[in-house]
């Protein structure tokens, strides 16, 4: 309906199409938004009235969608002259995709961008010191792309919805937490016994619930991570509970401390000391983490394993008749994904120096998740630059200070980042269902690989 | 024994308010066969709506009738609660509607999220308490000191409860909407070539859905008289298990599921730990998933090769 | 065509197999043969339980009751309804395709006939380790793999269209690929979900000269459910006719063809029909005269 009478009502219908909207958007506001409750002066809650908070939410709601269907008779105009373009086979045969050029090219450019940021943050804010900001936020990045790149191993490649990858990351965060204070173990022996942790905890978990499809292993991979976070807050005596466990041991290069001692790093190197050398450090230990994730998962691909994975998001019945165990090969993706989380979590957790279960909730795994869809399911590339956008974006929020000289001194931007983080992961959905890169690269090919568009690739079953 | 009946009351007033969520997931899902994960927001976002139509009608109007309040405040609720089950199908799944399968359920984890937040920036993050509005109540037996209470709050939660389960049933089974609703459950594309319009009855299925989350959310903030913007998950999760319990697609077993989760959560508190209720809860949705998939009521699905 | 051969030639044996789906009864009873070296058909009308048969013997279902004996070359006894689905391809090497296709569709014509050769390329990959390290092991039995795959395409014309998408394909070019995919398994049998359905006659015929192929060229039988009289009774050895799920005839295509239960059942007909409908399907009015 509305395409056929978008172009033909003109202005009135848009104006009036967004009226009924703000009209919408009032009714919502009220009462949640007009009154705001507070704790009175006899501990009773109090109203206060907001109004113009309604009437500006309502007037932006108008103004959007004004400029929305605006924008839209514009694009169906233009559309009107061409002829479509959105048939299946158009984009699927045919000469080499040059998408896929460009997305060779944003792997690289990426991973260029990456090994130099440091220096980069450094020359661009005078010392090291100075660029901590920008490393930090390069290192957060850094950790939502390797979650990334090992959860679209079990959901991108073998089309396994897991809502609960985040219970494998907090495995690895408190195996190492866990290991080094009690054993006094290094980063170094905890690293792999961690991913070796996270992929028993998965398969333990992933073998009785590998049968069930489609949102019933969302949920009972949701069902799980919750489970794995109220253990470690409830497990008082081993986790240390809500509290979490504070002063782990803080990364080493290969045994030798970050200190300004005779032994540290700086001394044995030759340096002055600066503490951000264990930043920049533990900014290539996560770059090459990540790395190491996203190598052998594209090595994968092309072994007989990989394929496996993806004909089981094709059509697991097709597998099992072509003697496929499906069961192992389930397991194994999850196994492997799990790992990959677990080796995220010991570095998380090497380096905060402090875990909590808080750290572990249900919105990291929405956020992980979040990122390899968006990204495009089984896209490497998708991934790093959904991860940029979803961990970076909010993040930018912290930057909008001048802000406050239109909304008044109270207003703080970094309060509505879940706020904003919420309304994107829709607004994204709604305008690329199938993630920023769609398209599907052969593991192998007689001639020249060429992208497969994704109208063809199926998103898995379970 | 005594201990028994009193859990027994409370297990049955909780599940009640479960049940009442879990219709929500159960019909949504067996519709359009997606997870609504915003569901449990939207009944948090409903306990709000209530909180501040009691604080309107008791503080600025001066409503002093208990009864008048709770009716004037549960229809207000679920109108505007029905208003943002609405919107939420209108704005972030309807557009996504036939279109990749993981979709509709990140657009949902979006909405939860938003909807968490947008209560948390408009309201604050501080639990927000209700002045007890209904006490008092019946005791209905006393052994060795130990009273058997069943308060007024939880008869009007299982009567609210039985009253508009009743109404829903009819409206379910007996209307045109209704037997839109079940064609629309069976094939989308065959009710729609017979000519029902299967947006409005997913719309309306969405509506009916957040006017129960509504009386839930309603019911929830009388009975236990607080209410937080992070209120929403961990009901909203148990009530998914009820419904998966029951056998998803299927109302009367949303109920029973309700009712079983309400008791088993009660009891497990009661006689081993209150800390892992929640775990026990978790627990059960794995275990009934993994055993028992389709549910007490809900029909096997047999894999068609 | 051949003659009835002994039981010791079969290489599938269908022994009293019931299939019941709660009180409904899919296939009652059913015993058959299927012999090496032979294309075996298994005809009958709509929801005669052909498809479930089938699902027995591939492993999809497990029979309420019965035994399915698969005989390899080698003397080596099988018994399919003890197997875990994917093993009946893998260790007893029956290989299947599906009445409504399916082809790993987002998938490339090449990598759909190298996922069918997961179990050889796994072993070669050192179940993943040795292939993550590149060693030349694995890429050998990839180049193998490959090969093997060409021939395929090259057989079922394909060869060019190796590198796209195979849900790309037009439908025949589907089937012929499925087929081919089941065969990169390299069956004892091979059983073909109604291969011919939606193909146009040319495509007909060229399926029939690939299942010949199939037979003549490789160790594999063929079982095929098939609707096409003219795929059915050109290219079969043998040929059991399912009603109800329970067995009506069994013999050469000259003899199904000539009984006239299989008539009545296949097409529905009352007994004075049967006249104008054997016109149909061929048959002499004398022949069925004698009959009467």
């Amino acid at each position: 309906m509305a395409a056929a009478t978008r172009g033909a009502d003109g202005l009135t219908g848009i104006l009036k199409d967004a009226a009924i909207y703000a009209l919408g958007a009032f009714a919502l506001c009220v009462p949640v938004v007009s009154f705001r409750t507070d704790a009175g002066a006899t501990g009773g809650l109090e109203l206060t009235p907001r109004w113009v908070l309604v009437a500006g939410l309502c007037a932006a709601i108008f103004l959007a969608r004004l400029a929305q269907r605006l924008v839209l008779m514009r694009r169906d105009a233009r559309r009107a002259l061409r002829p479509s373009r959105s048939q299946a086979t158009e984009a699927v045969s045919g000469t080499p995709n040059a998408g896929q050029r460009v997305s060779m090219l944003a792997l690289w450019l990426f991973i260029g961008v990456a090994l130099t940021l440091p220096v980069v943050a450094a020359l661009a804010s005078g010392s090291l010191g100075e660029g901590r900001y920008w490393i930090d936020l390069g290192i957060l990045i850094l950790t939502y792309v390797m979650l990334g790149w090992g959860l679209n191993i079990v959901v991108g490649l073998a089309g396994l919805l897991d809502l609960g990858y985040v219970a494998f990351y907090a495995v690895g965060a408190y195996s190492y937490a866990l290991l080094s204070t009690t054993f006094g173990l290094s980063f170094w022996i905890c690293l792999p016994l961690a991913g070796l942790f996270a992929a028993l905890w998965g398969m333990l978990l992933g073998f009785p619930v590998l049968r069930l499809r489609g949102d019933y292993l969302a949920i009972v991979t949701l069902a799980f991570g919750e489970i794995i976070r109220l253990v470690l807050i409830n497990w008082v005596d081993v986790t240390g509970g809500g509290a979490g466990i504070s002063s782990i041991p803080r990364a080493t290069f290969f045994g030798i401390p970050f200190t300004a001692g005779e032994d540290g790093f700086a001394a044995r190197f030759g340096l002055t000391f600066d503490s951000m050398h264990r930043v920049v450090f533990l900014y290539y230990l996560i770059l090459a983490l990540a790395l190491i994730t996203n190598v052998v998962t594209l090595r994968l691909r092309r072994l007989p394993i990989g394929r496996a994975w993806e004909a089981l998001r094709e059509d697991e019945i097709a597998c099992r008749s072509l003697g496929i165990n499906t069961t192992t090969t389930k397991l194994t993706a999850f196994a492997l994904g799990a790992a990959f989380g677990g080796f995220a979590g010991s570095f998380f957790a090497v380096r905060q120096g402090f875990i909590s279960p808080e750290s572990f909730n249900f919105l990291e795994s929405a956020i992980i998740l979040a990122i390899v869809v968006l990204g495009g399911m089984g896209s490497q590339v998708g991934v790093a630059i959904a991860a940029v956008a979803m961990v970076g974006g909010p993040e930018m929020l912290r930057n909008l200070g001048f802000l406050k000289s239109i909304f008044g001194q109270g207003f703080d931007p970094n309060e509505y980042r879940l706020l904003l983080f919420g309304l994107a992961m829709v607004a994204m959905m709604v305008w690329r269902p199938r993630g920023l890169i769609s398209e599907r690269t052969p593991s192998v090919a007689l001639g020249e690989r060429r992208a497969i568009s994704g109208a063809h690739v199926s998103e898995g079953h379970g | 024994m005594d201990v028994f009946v009193q859990q027994l009351i409370n297990g049955l007033t909780l599940g009640s308010i479960y049940g009442l969520i879990a219709i929500g997931y159960t019909m949504v899902f067996g519709i359009i066969g997606m997870v609504n994960f915003a569901h449990g927001d939207v009944f948090m976002v409903s306990s709000f709506i209530a909180l501040i139509g009691f604080l309107i009608l008791t503080a600025w109007l001066g409503v002093s009738s208990i009864a008048l309040a709770f009716l004037i405040v549960l229809v207000v609720s679920m109108v505007l609660t029905a208003l943002w089950g609405w919107a939420i199908e209108r704005v972030a799944y309807r557009p996504l509607r036939g279109s990749f399968r993981l979709a509709p359920l990140i657009s949902a984890i979006g909405v939860s999220i938003f909807l968490s937040n947008f209560v948390q920036v408009t309201q604050g993050a501080r639990n927000k308490p209700l002045p007890p509005m209904l006490s008092g109540g019946i005791t209905l037996f006393e052994t060795d000191g130990f009273q058997v209470f069943l308060s007024y709050k939880q008869c009007l939660i299982m009567a609210v409860t039985a009253v508009l389960l009743t109404g829903f049933w009819y409206l379910v089974q007996r209307t045109p909407f209704g037997r839109a609703q079940r064609a629309c459950e069976q094939d989308r594309k065959m009710a729609a070539l017979l000519g029902i319009d299967v947006d409005r009855t997913i719309s309306l299925t969405f509506v009916l859905g957040a006017a129960l989350a509504a009386v839930a959310g309603v019911l929830y903030l009388m009975y236990y008289g607080v209410v937080s913007f992070s209120d929403g998950f961990v009901p909203g999760v148990k009530a998914f298990t009820a419904a998966v319990l029951g056998g998803i697609g299927s109302l009367p077993g949303a109920v029973l599921g309700g009712l079983i989760i309400g008791l088993i959560e009660t009891f497990w508190s009661a006689y081993f730990s209150i800390e892992y209720k929640d775990v026990a809860a978790f627990s059960i949705l794995a275990v009934v998933l993994i055993f028992m998939p389709s549910g007490i009521l809900g029909r096997a699905e047999v894999e068609k090769v | 065509m051949t003659e009835p051969t002994t039981r010791a030639d079969a290489v599938l044996t269908v022994d009293h197999l019931t299939m019941r789906f709660g009180g409904l009864t899919a296939v009652g009873d059913l015993s058959f043969q299927a012999h090496r070296g032979d294309i075996t058909a298994l005809i009958g009308p709509n929801g005669a339980g052909k498809t479930t048969v089938f699902n027995c013997i591939t492993g999809f279902y497990k029979p309420t009751e019965g035994m399915l004996t698969l005989a390899h070359a080698d003397g080596s006894k099988h018994l399919l309804e003890r197997l875990p689905n994917h093993a009946v391809n893998r260790i007893s090497r029956v290989a299947r395709t599906f009445q409504n296709i399916r082809l790993f569709q987002g998938m490339t014509v090449l990598e759909n006939l190298l996922v069918a050769q997961h179990a050889p390329l796994m072993r070669a990959s050192g179940m993943t380790v040795l292939g993550l390290l590149g060693l030349p092991v694995y890429r050998r039995a990839e180049a193998a793999a490959i090969e093997r795959a060409k021939e395929w395409l090259v057989r079922i014309g394909l060869i060019e269209r190796a590198d796209d998408p195979a849900g790309d394909l037009p439908y025949g070019a589907q089937r012929r690929l499925e087929i081919a995919r089941a065969m990169c398994t390299e069956p004892v049998l091979l059983c073909l979900d109604e291969p011919a359905a939606g193909l146009n006659p040319r495509e007909s015929g060229e399926l029939n000269a690939l299942l010949r192929h199939i037979r003549d060229a490789h160790d594999t039988s063929v079982l095929l459910i098939e609707h096409d009289m003219s795929v059915v009774m050109e290219i079969s050895d043998h040929v059991v006719v399912l009603d109800y799920g329970v067995k009506i005839a069994d013999g050469t295509p000259g003899e199904v063809r000539a009984d006239p239960r299989v008539i009545a059942a296949y097409l529905g007909v009352e007994d004075e029909e049967v006249e104008a409908v054997e016109a149909e399907v061929g048959l002499t009015v004398t022949h069925l005269e004698v009959e009467a």
